[in-house]
């Protein structure tokens, strides 16, 4: 028998300047049940959930809660009538504050604001039983900005229970996870759905949506384009719902590596936080093929790449590009030496949003002669080059003279391959380079990725998506803590073994050393 | 060597760093609240001096003395209160807007002092707040001159740091402020206001910094002259840095720096033979550079200074 | 209630439109003062347009003001362009004043033209060093250059004091602080006769020139403003920010040296500690008005000088503070700023709906 509606979206409908965002989206869920929202990047999920919640009012449409037997309509745009009304939200990218204890974040806005004082003991001994119950734990009491990224979500999880939340709505809980903690995670939510909470969760991983959800929602464009009960979806049904058409992956020629052109020699970077932190790290990259580096998040990828890129000078260790060791690591002369580097953040990195994107696409070799002559702008040339490679990289948008920053994601990740590729580089670090990106654009990129290997670039791909690094790389590494290791396999299993730290010692590249 | 020692034995001096740290405190204290709330407020400087005219000017045409701390605050949670609406929900750049506001307050205030009191040859007085002079606690050896021959404001001041810690360390409100200068987008989705908070923590921020401006005119002197603020208000948001926006911290800032003004101007009496006297005029300015320079490698800003943030664009 | 919407594109013809309503805008609010002090108004306005464009003395007096405006306000504006805020130019005025009365009072000799050139470099140059300091200490220990830019110009202010009671004090000055005479050779010759513009209208307009051309069409424009706008991918991009940051702090401390040297050298003839005005805070307004553009910034400085030496002469003539001149100046600061706002956003609103 099906259970009560508790909540049920109704015709909520967004847009963005002209983007439309949500159109005209109807969508219910039960008591006690997990509903799974699947689709790719700018398909309309987060802008939902967050109608749902109240951070955006929506142009169109109602969101209803169940109440005393009845479904009664929320105000929009007040993400206080939301909570009241039992629905909880856990965003993404978390909305923590760092200086704050994790019992002060869960408390933030549930005591009364003029009160003198704070009564923290009975709210810590009701915490404590949330997280009995739950299976949450975490440390009340230090700081937020010290937390690992699993706790932190754990404490995202309590603040909406201990606003007594009946509808739990997670964007993509485990993108920052390890496959364990997100099976404990799953484990826990599990345990809170049985004592009567719904659920509503964003993913895009298919293997955990089939695992865990029991109703499927599928969205496209900003429309609901399916919706389906778990066990009568298949991969390859919901897949090719999420993209409108059949997946064909890039075709990866076998590789046929040569002489190195990049090598890491016991590199150590020193820093306080462990994302920033590299811990005797040792590769070498060969012409012609793809590395991948998988890991989860914050384990030292930014680092590894702030190295190659040259924003980062090791404190130990060698860095040497096409047998030469760069003495002095920067940009500039890690450019100059050959390597190209599409950034992983590439709105703050990658591009300068306020300048053109002809004067984006030079900005890596504004001393070339091709560029400036006495220090003054060639600006025909500068132009001319960018009609070029605009057209040879299918860089769409309002033409070259427009700022960079009016492109969509997908053309700027065009731009900066453009820019990038054009210099025949013999290196190339790509750092999440599809991450956020649609499929048709995220499959460009990884087209463009192959082929720059079989014109004989080294490639090194970090990525936190594992099907993307078993799709193109041809050596995979993991990163954790800090330390590289080469998976000895391509099985999903024993790679995220290695994600969540447990180096074997057979399977360790490199021995714990003494440190000085 | 032993004229240093007889300037530190000499209960005077500390009585005089207590002095010169009150406005310097209520200047630090607002600072810290706008900050703490994620927003930098450069009107400071012109804050002061419009709650220095108010205050002044109140008393003159009538009022008391706390009705004239009352406008000191009041006027200075005004020019706030446009510095909050240009920077939060506007989103305006805080430097400029700050440096606006200062600019704006400064001739304001001057423009409407001139406008009172068109031909006056000397500026007017007024009977200021005078020592507290408690019975018995006064004569207290060393401590009772100190502490208790102080100016009722100085004692404001004092209770204003007591209390800014306590809303801080201890209120729900504190947690909320310094959860919206860290992350706006924490508070708004717990159902918070983030444009309430921050113009709120802005406005307050302001009142003091008023009062630091009327304890000028109405405390260590008697009357309103022009450019009498003279950069306190650029020192205190250099203290605010070096105080790790703590208000223990600022309190100690303001002192640490109270004393070496008074240890200045004795030194001053004494090497002035010497020493050119401007010499002695630029240390507070320098004093507040290094401080800064000391402070700026580990300061630890709140993280959401200087960023707007906007409702629906998470 | 309001939701806060960014517009698509910002038209040029909008971008121009901005700072002329801002400036109209703190016209018509000065009513607000003027008619607290109890003036009537219209005479008030008819007063302050004659202050400026009644006569050709009083045009040139108010080019001859706008000429260390400009200079402040392309400092401020290249700094702002690199978000390097160089709050500062007042001290660095000062600074560049002090050098020009230290080798153009005597110190050295020679012919004409390049007395006079060695008395302008020797102003940019110490104008230059003015903001190498603060520069230094962001790049070097990430202490905050508006604070230590600020803080400087109390600094220089009490040093010309120092210098101006010590060394450099005038023997024949009657006691007063003031510094010897600029030597006849090495000031800036007039531009016309028995008005007090001076050359310093002229190189002022060729820095505007200058400073357009190398921010528009080199690569060190280019740089300027790539750090400017996203330091991050700048730094990404290979492109050195301190080094910029540095370069730019130079030529920003010169501008405003420069400031201080027209003054000087063109207009007044010797150094008092009362020099400037708040010549270098104007240039802030000046550069925001201009939207950090060097060539706005000479319709911005004839602005503002305009709003000082009319409101000047207003107020002499009905008797109201002088203090007006920098109120006007201060509201069309906050003017631009709002109207900034509305060319980039604009505010919906929606109806909040509650029916069932």
């Amino acid at each position: 028998m099906e259970k009560p509606v508790i909540l049920r979206l109704s015709g909520l409908s967004k847009r963005f300047g002209s983007v439309i965002a949500a159109d005209h989206i109807d969508l219910d869920l039960h008591e006690g049940e997990v509903l799974a929202l699947l689709g790719e990047n700018g398909a309309g999920k987060t802008t939902l959930m967050n109608m749902l919640f109240g951070e955006y009012t929506p142009d169109a449409g109602r969101v209803l809660v169940r109440r005393e037997g009845r479904l009664h309509p929320l105000p929009p745009g007040q993400p206080q009538a939301a909570i009241a009304a039992g629905i909880g939200m856990v965003h993404q990218h978390f909305a923590l504050a760092e200086n704050l204890s994790a019992l002060d974040n869960i408390l933030l806005g549930a005591e009364p604001l003029p009160a003198l004082r704070r009564r923290l003991a009975p709210a810590r001994e009701r915490v404590g039983r949330l997280m009995e119950r739950s299976g949450l734990a975490a440390p009340l009491d230090e700081r937020v900005g010290a937390l690992s990224v699993g706790e932190r979500q754990r404490v995202e999880i309590l603040k909406a229970l201990w606003r007594d939340a009946r509808v739990l709505v997670l964007d993509e809980p485990t993108a920052v996870l390890t496959p364990q903690e997100a099976e404990n995670l799953f484990t826990s939510l599990r345990r809170m759905v049985a004592g009567g909470l719904s659920v509503i969760f964003i993913s895009h991983k298919l293997h955990e949506v089939l695992a865990f959800s029991d109703r499927i929602a599928v969205l496209r464009h900003g429309r609901k384009v399916s919706e389906m009960p778990t066990h009568d979806a298949d991969r390859a049904k919901i897949a090719a719902m999420m993209v409108g058409e059949e997946i064909a992956p890039p075709e990866r020629p076998p590789a046929s590596p040569g002489e190195e052109v990049l090598a890491l020699e016991g590199v150590s970077i020193r820093a306080r936080s462990a994302r920033e932190r590299l811990d005797d790290v040792s590769l070498r990259l060969r012409a012609g093929e793809i590395i991948g580096i998988a890991g989860v998040s914050g384990n030292g990828q930014g680092a590894l790449a702030a190295l190659i890129s040259g924003l980062r000078t090791p404190d130990r260790g060698r860095i040497r590009v096409a047998g030469r060791t760069m003495r002095r690591p920067s940009p500039r002369n890690i450019i100059r030496a050959g390597v190209g580097r599409i950034p992983e953040d590439r709105h703050r990195d990658g591009v300068v949003g306020a300048m053109s994107v002809a004067e984006n696409l030079v900005i890596e070799r504004l001393d070339a002669p091709e560029v400036q002559r006495r220090g003054f702008l060639r600006r025909r040339a500068i132009r001319a080059n960018a009609e070029r490679l605009c057209h040879e990289y299918d860089v769409r948008g309002p033409g070259i003279d427009a700022p960079a920053r009016l492109l969509s994601g997908g053309n700027i990740q065009k731009l900066i391959l453009a820019r990038v590729l054009d210099l025949s580089p013999r290196v190339i670090l790509a750092n999440q380079p599809t991450r956020g990106l649609d499929f048709g654009a995220a499959d460009a990129v990884a087209r463009r990725l192959i082929a720059a290997r079989q014109k004989g670039a080294g490639v090194i791909l970090i990525s936190e998506d594992l099907d993307e690094i078993l799709a193109l790389a041809d050596r995979i590494f993991v990163m954790h803590a800090g330390r590289l290791a080469e998976a000895p396999g391509r099985e999903r299993t024993e790679i995220g073994l290695l994600m969540a730290g447990q180096m074997d010692a057979p399977l360790a590249a490199s021995p714990q050393k003494a440190r000085p | 060597m032993t004229e240093l020692l007889d300037i530190f034995l000499n209960e005077s001096f500390w009585t005089a760093s207590l002095r010169i740290a009150t406005p310097l405190i209520f200047g630090v204290l607002g600072a810290l609240l706008c900050e703490r709330a994620g927003v930098l407020n450069l009107g400071i400087e012109g804050i002061f001096v419009v709650g220095a005219m108010t205050g002044w000017m109140a008393v003159w045409m009538g009022a008391g003395l706390w009705g004239g701390v009352l406008v000191a605050a009041l006027s200075g949670a005004l020019f706030g209160l446009l510095h909050a609406l240009l920077t939060v929900p506007l989103g305006l750049s805080q430097h400029v807007s700050g440096l606006g506001i200062t600019l704006l307050a400064t001739s304001a205030a001057s423009f409407t002092y001139r406008t009172a009191l068109p031909d006056v040859k000397s500026p007017p007085r007024i009977t200021p707040f005078q020592p507290l002079d408690i019975p018995y606690l006064s004569d207290i050896p060393f401590l009772g001159p100190v502490l208790f021959q102080q100016t009722p404001l100085t004692w404001l001041a004092l209770a204003m740091v007591a209390l800014v810690w306590w809303i801080m360390a201890r209120t729900p409100l504190g947690v909320a402020l310094r959860a919206v200068g860290d992350n706006p987008d924490a508070v708004a989705a717990q159902g918070l206001s983030v444009y309430g908070l921050r113009i709120g923590a802005v406005v307050g921020g302001s009142a003091l910094m008023a009062l630091g401006g009327a304890f000028l005119t109405m405390s260590a002197f008697d009357a309103f002259f022009f450019g009498m603020v003279n950069g306190r208000g650029w020192i205190c948001i250099a203290l605010v840095i070096f105080a790790s926006w703590q208000p223990g911290k600022a309190l100690l800032g303001a002192l640490l720096f109270g004393m070496f003004e008074a240890l200045q101007v004795r030194l001053q009496t004494q090497a002035g033979a010497v020493v050119p006297s401007q010499v002695f005029l630029m240390a507070p300015y320098v004093l507040s550079i290094l401080a800064l320079v000391f402070a700026a490698r580990r300061a630890d800003y709140p993280r959401a200074l200087l960023k707007p943030w906007f409702r629906g664009q998470r | 209630m309001i939701e806060i919407e960014p517009r698509a594109g910002v038209s040029p013809r909008m971008r121009l439109l901005t700072p002329l309503l801002a400036a109209l805008a703190a016209l018509a609010l000065a009513a607000v003062p003027l008619a607290f002090a109890g003036v009537p108004l219209i005479e008030s306005y008819r007063q302050m347009f004659a202050g400026v464009f009644g006569s050709l003395f009083a045009f040139t007096e108010m080019l001859t003001r706008a000429t260390p405006l400009i200079f402040t306000g392309l400092a401020a504006a290249i700094a702002f362009r690199a978000k390097l805020w160089n709050i500062g130019a007042e001290g660095q005025l000062y600074l560049g004043a002090l050098a020009a009365v230290a080798v153009g009072t005597g110190a050295v000799s020679g012919p004409g033209w390049a007395l006079t050139g060695l008395v302008l470099a020797a102003g940019a140059l110490a104008g230059a060093l003015g903001m190498l300091l603060p520069a230094a200490l962001k790049t070097r220990f990430g202490a905050d250059e508006v604070v230590t830019s600020l803080l400087l110009n109390f600094i220089i202010l009490i040093f010309v004091q120092m210098m101006l009671e010590g060394p450099l004090k005038d023997p024949m000055g009657l006691g007063w602080p003031q510094s010897e005479p600029i030597l006849d050779e090495a000031t800036l010759p007039k531009l016309l006769e028995r008005m007090r513009l001076h050359a310093g209208l002229l190189i002022a307009l060729g820095a505007a020139l200058a400073l357009h051309l190398v921010l528009a069409r080199t690569t060190w424009g280019f740089r300027i403003r790539a750090v400017g706008e996203n330091a991050s991918a700048a730094r990404h991009a290979g492109i050195s920010v301190n080094r910029t940051l540095i370069g730019v702090a130079l030529v920003s401390g010169a501008l405003a040296g420069l400031a201080g040297v027209s003054e000087v050298a063109g207009l007044k003839g010797y150094l008092t500690a009362d020099l400037s005005p708040g010549f270098g805070y104007a240039g802030i307004v000046v550069a925001m008005l201009a939207g950090l553009s060097p060539l706005g910034v000479v319709l911005a400085a004839l602005f503002v000088a305009s709003v000082f030496v009319g409101a000047d002469s207003m107020s002499r003539a009905m008797g109201v503070s002088s203090f007006l001149a920098d109120l006007v100046v201060a509201l069309s600061l906050i003017s631009v700023l709002v109207g900034g706002f509305f060319t980039r956003y604009r505010l919906r609103w929606r109806a909040r709906r509650t029916r069932p």
